[in-house]
């Protein structure tokens, strides 16, 4: 729809027209704000916890779990420099693997993610329904913005 | 007409760009872009883009693109 409405504008004498083509979902997706009689609506976004421990690939397991074991939770999430998610490491990996190889050898890689937008509600039944006690929220690049919890929903 | 992603929509919001949701009404009142205004595109026609400046940048969007 916005590219015709983009066109439009340029047969109407607007000489800088611009198109943001992922449009409002995008924007949502990156748990920025909005307006509107929905704006309130509460979204998982809102109920991030951004603490938890995060690893590079190239650091050692021995590193990772003191980090680990100073903090809140029994996981560490495996980035990159400007924070692009790439894998995670479990409380079993971290547990019983060789303390001197390299997270990226042992992460789980690529692990599911969902957006911020999502409706806190529906997310909390899902969760608490597959068992889960967590689940990593990142955005439409894959930059890790935390994680969410059903008791926080 | 240029395509922007979202980096370079924040530059362009940054610099004082006009935003259009074209989106139907109902749509844009439930939840819209700070500062955007709507104008569906059904309607999108000189007078009901008379209140804009032509010479300014202006940036659409929609749901998704499609």
């Amino acid at each position: 729809m916005s590219p015709r409405a983009a066109c439009r504008l340029a047969t109407l004498g607007f000489t800088q027209v611009y198109d943001y083509v992922p449009g409002k979902v995008d924007w949502l997706a990156r748990n920025q704000p909005v307006e509107g009689t929905a704006a309130d609506t509460p979204t998982i976004g809102r109920h991030l916890r951004q603490e938890v421990t995060t690893a590079r690939p190239d650091e050692i397991i021995s590193q990772v779990r003191a980090r680990v074991a100073r903090s809140a939770h029994r996981f560490a999430l495996v980035t990159t420099a400007d924070d692009i998610l790439l894998g995670r490491l479990r409380a079993a990996a971290l547990d019983d693997t060789d303390p001197t190889q390299a997270v990226g050898e042992v992460m789980e890689a690529g692990p599911s993610t969902l957006r911020p937008h999502e409706p806190a509600a529906a997310i909390k039944d899902r969760l608490i329904n597959k068992g889960l006690t967590y689940a990593i929220v990142a955005d439409p690049d894959g930059r890790l913005l935390g994680t969410v919890h059903p008791s926080d929903l | 007409m240029t395509p922007v992603l979202y980096p370079a929509l924040r530059r362009l919001l940054d610099d004082g760009a006009q935003l259009i949701e074209v989106l139907p009404v109902g749509e844009y009142t439930e939840m819209h872009l700070p500062g955007a205004v709507n104008i569906p595109l059904k309607t999108l026609d000189a007078t009901t883009t008379a209140g804009l400046h032509l010479a300014r940048p202006v940036i659409v969007y929609c749901w998704d693109g499609l």
